[in-house]
C-alpha cells in the first residue's frame, strides 16, 4: 500500500469539500427557487454522506479482496452479504445471543467459501475473466435462492443493541439544532475502520498475509515458491465472506435484512472504479467520495433534474473520473505489452 | 453417412466464401426457414407463439446485438436493458408523432437513435477496458431507465408511466403491432425481420469491419499497430450493436408485450441477454439464437417439471428453487463448455461428418 498516494488522496478529497461548497453556494444564488444552501446544512449532508460512504466501502472491500487475489470480479459479493445477514438472523431467531450468532454466521461463510472454491473455481482455473465473472453471477443466483429457501423472504429486523434514535451533537452557534447523527452509521464507521485496520495488519504481518500478497502479485511466481494457491483462494473467499457478514450486519441493522441487500453490490461498483479494483485504501477513499458525492448531488443538484438522481449519479461521477484516470485513484498502473 | 461434403467442389471465390459452403447445411437451413415461415404459424398453438416463439425471436435479436459488441469486439457491456428501453421509447414517440409512417421506418429510426446513444456511452471505451468499462456501461443502464421513468414526455404523459403500442401494419391492413394484432401475423413479421437482420449481421462480421472488431478483441494494441483505427472500430461496434438492441427493444414493446414501462428493462434484462450470449457462445451468430432459445425455455421448463411430477411445492419455494437451479445450470454449463452451445453444435457437426465410420 502506498501511503503517500493515500495521503494525497485524502488531502485532495478533504480539500475539495469547501470548494464544492462554494460552487454550490454560487449555484444556489443563481437558481434560488430550486436549491437551498446553508453551510451548516451542507456540512450535515457531507457528514451523512461520509458515514454512508463507509457502508459502501465495507461492501466494496469484499470485491477488492477477491479481485486482488484471484483477478475475479465477484458479482456474488452482494448475495454473500445477504446470505451472511440471513444466516445471522436465522441463528438469532433460534434464541442465540447476537455475538454467538455472528460467530456461527462467520463459520457458515467459511463453509460457503470452501464450497465455492471446490465446486466452482477449481474446475475453472485458467478460464477467461469474463467466464469466471459469469460463474459468479451463477453463484449470485444460487446464494440468493438458497438463502431465501432456508430463511424465507420476509424483511427481518436485525437488532444488535444499537438505538435507532438520532443523536444531536455539537449543539452551538454553528449548528443551531445540533449535528444530526444516526447511531448505526456511526457504529458502522467505527467497525469499518476497525475492519480495515485488522485487514491491514493481517496482510502486513502474518504468514498468510504475506502469501496473500504474493498471490495477488503474481500467481505463477507464488506457485513456484510453494504457496498453496487453492488454500489461499479458500482463505480469500472466507475473508471476503466475513467482510460481507460485517457489511450485512451493518446494512441489516439500518435497513432490515431483505432481498434488496443483495443489490447493494451495484452501489459498490462505482466505489470500485473510483478507488481502483486492486486497492484496499482505494475502496475506503472511493466509498467516502461516492457517499458524499451521492448525498450532496441528491440534495443540492438533484432538484435541478427533478430529483431521485441517486441511482445513476455515482456511476456518472465514476465514469467522468475514469476518463481522466483509467485505473482509478489507487489502482495499479496499467502497463500493456504487445 | 448423410453428412458428407465429398465431391462438392468450388470453382469460384464466391462459392468458396458462401455462408453455408456445405450443400447439406444450405438445404437444411432452407428447410428450417421454410418450415418456420410456412408451417409453424398454422400448426403451433397460440400459447407457443405468444410466450415462446415471439420472445425467442426478440431476445435472439438483442443477443445478436450484444454478441457483436461483446463477442466480436470484446467490449463487455451491462447496459443492454437501457438500450432496449431506448428503442422502445424512441419508437413509441415516433409512432405516435407520425401515425402515417410505415412501422418499419419507425423501427429503423428508433434503431438509429439508439445507435447514437450507444456511441455516446461507448466513448469511455476509448480510454478504459475490461471490467472498468462494464461498470461504466452500468451508468447507461441506470441513467436511461431513470430518464424514461422520470420525464412523462416519453410516455406522452400517461399517468401510469406505461406505454401502449398503437396498432400498425407493414402492408395492407394486417396489424403486426399492439396487443390486438394476431399472434400469427406478429410471428411471421418478426421471423422475416429478425432473419433479415441476422443475415446482415452475419455478413458484417465476415467483412472488413467485422474483422477489425475481432482484431480489436484479440489484442487492441496489436490491432492498432497493423493499421486498424481503434476509435472507428470500437465506436462502430457500439453503434451497430445498439442498433440491433434498440430494434429488439422496440419489438419487445410493440409486438411482445404491447404495453410496457421503463422498469421492464431493468438491470436483470441486461444480465439475461448476457447469459444468452455466454451460454450460446461468444462470437457466434448461431450462438445468439441457441442461447436465446435456452434462456427462454429454461424458466418454462423449470415451472412445468414440478407440476408434471406432482410435487406439492408452494409458489414461493418454486420461485426460489428456480433461482438455485438457474444459477447452478449456468455454472455447470460454464464448467463443461465455456465456449457455449455454438461450440457443441460445431463438435456435433464434426462428429456427424465421420459417423458411422470414424477413422
Amino acid at each position: 500500500m502506498n501511503l503517500k498516494h493515500l495521503a494525497i488522496g485524502v488531502v485532495c478529497s478533504l480539500g475539495s469539500i469547501p470548494v464544492v461548497g462554494l460552487l454550490l453556494q454560487q449555484l444556489a444564488e443563481a437558481a434560488p427557487n430550486d436549491i437551498f444552501f446553508g453551510w451548516d446544512f451542507y456540512i450535515e449532508v457531507v457528514v451523512t454522506g461520509l458515514l454512508q460512504g463507509v457502508m459502501y466501502a465495507l461492501v466494496a472491500l469484499g470485491f477488492v479482496l477477491i479481485f486482488k487475489a484471484s483477478a475475479i470480479f465477484n458479482f456474488a459479493q452482494g448475495a454473500m452479504v445477504l446470505f451472511a445477514a440471513l444466516a445471522m438472523v436465522g441463528f438469532i431467531e433460534m434464541g442465540l445471543h447476537w455475538t454467538l450468532a455472528f460467530l456461527l454466521a462467520a463459520v457458515v461463510m467459511i463453509i460457503v467459501a470452501i464450497l465455492i472454491e471446490r465446486v466452482v473455481l477449481r474446475p475453472m482455473v485458467n478460464q477467461e475473466p469474463i467466464i469466471l465473472f459469469m460463474a459468479t453471477i451463477g453463484i449470485f443466483f444460487v446464494l440468493d435462492g438458497l438463502g431465501q429457501t432456508i430463511w424465507g423472504s420476509n424483511v427481518k429486523a436485525l437488532d444488535i443493541g444499537i438505538s435507532q434514535t438520532p443523536w444531536f451533537v455539537l449543539q452551538g452557534e454553528f449548528f443551531p439544532g445540533g449535528l444530526r447523527l444516526i447511531p448505526t452509521e456511526v457504529v458502522a464507521a467505527v467497525v469499518g475502520a476497525l475492519t480495515v485496520t485488522l485487514l491491514a495488519v493481517l496482510f502486513q504481518y502474518t504468514k498468510v498475509g504475506r502469501a496473500l500478497r504474493a498471490v495477488a502479485d503474481d500467481h505463477q511466481a507464488a506457485l513456484s515458491v510453494g504457496i498453496p494457491l487453492k488454500f489461499i483462494w479458500a482463505i480469500v473467499w472466507s475473508v471476503a465472506g466475513i467482510v460481507g457478514l460485517v457489511a450485512g450486519v451493518m446494512w441489516g441493522t439500518s435497513l432490515g435484512v431483505q432481498f434488496s441487500l443483495s443489490l447493494i453490490a451495484l452501489k459498490a461498483l462505482p466505489v470500485l472504479i473510483l478507488g481502483g479494483f486492486t486497492s484496499i485504501p482505494g475502496a475506503i477513499v472511493g466509498g467516502l467520495i461516492v457517499g458524499v458525492g451521492e448525498q450532496v448531488g441528491e440534495v443540492f443538484i438533484g432538484p435541478l433534474f427533478g430529483g431521485a438522481i441517486q441511482d445513476w449519479f455515482a456511476y456518472m461521477l465514476a465514469m467522468i473520473f475514469l476518463l481522466f484516470r483509467p485505473q482509478g485513484l489507487f489502482g495499479e498502473r496499467i502497463i500493456e505489452r504487445v | 453417412m448423410f453428412y458428407r461434403e465429398a465431391g462438392q467442389f468450388k470453382t469460384s471465390y464466391a462459392a468458396d466464401q458462401a455462408i453455408y459452403p456445405i450443400r447439406q447445411d444450405k438445404i437444411g437451413i432452407l428447410i428450417l426457414f421454410g418450415f418456420s415461415l410456412l408451417a409453424i404459424p398454422f400448426i403451433a398453438p397460440i400459447y407457443w407463439l405468444n410466450s415462446i416463439l415471439i420472445p425467442f425471436l426478440i431476445f435472439s435479436l438483442a443477443a445478436l446485438g450484444l454478441n457483436i459488441l461483446t463477442g466480436y469486439c470484446g467490449q463487455l457491456s451491462l447496459g443492454t436493458g437501457g438500450f432496449m428501453a431506448c428503442g422502445a421509447f424512441f419508437s413509441y414517440k415516433l409512432a405516435t408523432a407520425m401515425p402515417d409512417t410505415n412501422i418499419l421506418i419507425v423501427f429503423l429510426l428508433a434503431g438509429l437513435g439508439t445507435a447514437l446513444v450507444g456511441v455516446l456511452f461507448g466513448l469511455p471505451s476509448l480510454r478504459i477496458k475490461g471490467f472498468y468499462l462494464a461498470v461504466a456501461t452500468l451508468a447507461a443502464q441506470f441513467f436511461l431507465i431513470w430518464m424514461f421513468n422520470k420525464f412523462s414526455w416519453w410516455t406522452n404523459h400517461s399517468p401510469s408511466g406505461v406505454i401502449s403500442a398503437p396498432p400498425r401494419a407493414v402492408f395492407g391492413d394486417i396489424d403486426v403491432t399492439s396487443a390486438s394484432a394476431s399472434p400469427e401475423a406478429k410471428y411471421v413479421f418478426l421471423l422475416l425481420l429478425v432473419s433479415f437482420l441476422a443475415l446482415i449481421a452475419k455478413n458484417m462480421v465476415r467483412s472488413r469491419i467485422g474483422r477489425s472488431w475481432m482484431a480489436i478483441r484479440d489484442m487492441d494494441i496489436a490491432a492498432e499497430i497493423i493499421g486498424i483505427r481503434p476509435m472507428l472500430a470500437k465506436l462502430s461496434a457500439f453503434a451497430v450493436s445498439s442498433f440491433f438492441i434498440g430494434v429488439s427493444g422496440a419489438l419487445w414493446a410493440f409486438t411482445y408485450s404491447g404495453s410496457v414501462e421503463a422498469l421492464a428493462f431493468e438491470i436483470n434484462r441486461s444480465f439475461e441477454v448476457l447469459f444468452m450470449i455466454i451460454i450460446g457462445g461468444l462470437g457466434a451468430i448461431m450462438g445468439s439464437f441457441l442461447g436465446a432459445a435456452f434462456i427462454v425455455l429454461l424458466p418454462i421448463a423449470l415451472d412445468t417439471i414440478p407440476l408434471l411430477l406432482g410435487l406439492p411445492l408452494s409458489v414461493e419455494t418454486v420461485a426460489h428453487l428456480r433461482l438455485i437451479i438457474f444459477g447452478a445450470l449456468i455454472i455447470f454449463f460454464l464448467i463443461v463448455e465455456p465456449h457455449g452451445l455454438a461450440r457443441l453444435w460445431q463438435i456435433g457437426k464434426e462428429k456427424l461428418r465421420l459417423w458411422p465410420f470414424p477413422y
